[in-house]
């Protein structure tokens, strides 16, 4: 087990380390790796880096807040699948289970519907995400006595397919030059034009969600062998899920309302980091997010380097996760048995 | 040590069964019987404080157990359910590690000391080899043992188990029942629910033999199981027989009604 931990965390960390390098790198304008060294060194000791201004802009600028964002969200959205998928014992759950995704697309909807900043759009898509949730949890509350869990995955359903047929209504209201190409954007993800400012105010809010799972990571096992064993074992089941739910939902929802809804990280990625480091969450939590980070910023190197145009991360997300889906479905097992 | 005093017991306020009285000795296995739907699984989430009661009242060493804590809980009963099908491939080693939750901080990670505890349960059932096993992928035989080692972990003063032999094979089946014995023996408490009058006989020191959610009888299997007492609850015309060692009774169902005699042919 211990000797495993090189394995386990090793070999991503190491893999994360040359996407970084990687993503610096690439692009529309590349980044010869030897001015990426020189312009790192002159930030750390201060002096100048003798590479071309634009260059420094482009690193510092452009690229930086990019990968910082797609590393964070990666991370982020894979820790809050992880979560989700032990706290329902169902391998097929994602972070969007109890209609994250579904109202933080609304709120943004909303938002953009309205002609507003990109500020209130973010704010709109975090407080629509959380009041979904917070809507789907009253509701499974009010229902006393039967499996707390299926209920709440149930209303959950219920929920994002409401909320689904609300963005639908907006679109088809949507000025059809100006607001809908920008709604659909949205909803498939992106990261382009993100800035630093635009990651400052989630940082918090997603490290304040991680928290809780860090210090519960392990009492995180129980919930996942099911309520009544839960509770004989002597955990508070119920006060337990509220916080494992609001933590998850809040890095969630802090997540999309910046990038979009970027589907199936949540999903295959807590897959992937069971297979390397099993089902014990203070192993997996780690190595979910490491995978997490890694496979984001890859994803989102290749959509804006592939094809002149930006191509939505969801879009990609989706094409490399449907087919990697199924070929864990096929071969690897043991992930969910 | 545990006892029900005059206990209603149900789901959301429905009754299932009412007026349950029965004490739970240390050193002793007691034994619930009964036809499905007698009450017996309901009455052991009852007792284990899963369910609230409808009236009456869960006592240990007499005090109210309604209000205490999961954990104060956890730390003397210890629940063994069914062996099922866990839906993550958890190592034994961690499954069994579990079973220290009540002694482990809320933000705490298990310690060596947790973790010693945890590997003596699975050596006291003669299961020490299956520690770096994945749970999902070992017999079913198996998956009880561990958890009933998952139980011992808790270092409870009573094991409360739901139907510990079912859906084992005839080998497993002997060879938990010998382990649960060997707990008595050692001073554990535990309370059982069982399909087998047999399994009664080889080792229950009492049973309760539940219908309609009454309890008919308490005592002594020889007194509670009789042919007349089966055929009462479960309907079925059954001999009681003991066997030449004067030790051992088995229950033998009447041959004549399973397999009607044919005409002899002439």
């Amino acid at each position: 087990m211990r000797s495993g931990g090189l394995l386990r965390l090793g070999l991503p960390s190491l893999a994360l380390l040359l996407l970084f390098v990687a993503s610096f790198a690439v692009g529309r304008f590349p980044v010869a790796p030897h001015d990426l060294l020189a312009v790192l060194w002159a930030k750390l000791s201060g002096g100048a880096s003798g590479v071309p201004p634009a260059v420094e802009t482009v690193v510092w600028q452009i690229r930086l807040p990019r990968i910082a964002a797609a590393a964070l969200i990666g991370a982020a959205l894979a820790a809050a699948g992880a979560t989700y998928q032990g706290l329902f014992r169902n391998p097929l759950v994602s972070p969007d289970i109890l209609g994250v995704a579904a109202g933080a697309g609304l709120g943004a909807v909303l938002g953009i519907f309205l002609s507003r900043s990109v500020v209130v759009v973010q704010a709109l898509a975090f407080l629509g995400g959380l009041g979904a949730v917070l809507v789907v949890y009253l509701i499974g509350a009010a229902m006393r006595g039967r499996d707390p869990v299926l209920v709440l995955v149930l209303a959950g359903v219920a929920m994002g397919t409401l909320l689904g047929s609300a963005i639908s209504l907006v679109k088809v209201f949507a000025d059809p030059y100006n607001q809908l190409p920008a709604i659909t954007f949205w909803l498939l993800g992106s990261l382009t034009a993100i800035t630093l400012s635009d990651l400052l105010p989630i940082l918090p809010v997603i490290l304040v969600g991680l928290l809780p799972l860090y210090l519960l990571r392990w009492r995180m096992n129980l919930m996942s062998l099911g309520d009544e064993e839960a509770r004989a074992l002597g955990a508070e089941t119920r006060r337990l899920r509220v916080v494992f739910i609001a933590a998850a939902t809040l890095i969630t929802a802090a997540s999309v309302s910046v990038s979009g809804i970027i589907g199936w990280i949540g999903l295959i990625i807590p897959h992937a980091a069971r297979l390397l480091a099993g089902p014990e969450f203070s192993r997996l939590l780690p190595a979910a997010m490491l995978l997490g980070a890694g496979y984001l910023l890859a994803v989102d190197t290749l959509a804006r380097t592939m094809a002149a145009i930006e191509i939505p991360i969801g879009i990609l997300t989706a094409f490399i996760g449907a087919p990697v889906f199924l070929w864990l479905l096929a071969s690897g097992r043991r992930g969910w048995q | 040590m545990l006892s029900a005093d005059n206990l209603a017991f149900g789901y959301h306020g429905k009754p299932v069964g009412s007026g349950v009285s029965i004490d739970i000795r240390a050193g002793e296995v007691l034994c619930l019987l009964g036809p499905n739907g007698g009450g017996k699984t309901t009455l052991m989430k009852t007792l284990l404080g899963l369910l609230p009661p409808l009236a009456g009242a869960v006592r240990l060493d007499s005090e109210d157990v309604a209000a205490w804590p999961r954990k104060r809980l956890a730390r003397v009963v210890g629940y063994v359910p069914q062996a099922h099908a866990a839906f993550f491939p958890f190592a034994v080693s961690d499954i069994v590690l579990m079973g220290r939750s009540a002694h482990v901080g809320l933000f705490a990670a298990p310690s060596r000391h947790d973790r010693a505890v945890a590997a003596l349960a699975l050596e006291t059932l003669g299961i020490g080899h299956l520690r770096d096993r994945i749970y999902t992928e070992i017999s079913g035989g198996e998956r009880q043992l561990v958890l009933i080692a998952r139980a011992l972990a808790q270092e409870p003063r009573i094991l409360v188990m739901d139907e510990p032999t079912a859906s084992l094979d005839f080998g497993n089946q002997l060879r938990v029942l010998g382990r649960i014995a060997a707990l008595a023996a050692a001073g554990m408490a535990v309370v059982l629910s069982t399909h087998d009058p047999d399994h009664v006989f080889l080792c229950g020191d009492r049973v309760a033999l539940l219908h309609g959610g009454r309890l008919e009888a308490i005592g002594a299997p020889e007194a509670v199981i009789t042919a007349a007492a089966l055929k009462r609850v479960y309907g079925v015309d059954v001999q009681v027989v003991e066997l030449p060692d004067h030790a051992t009774r088995i229950c033998v169902p009447a041959v004549e009604e399973l397999r009607p005699r044919r005409p002899a042919t002439p």
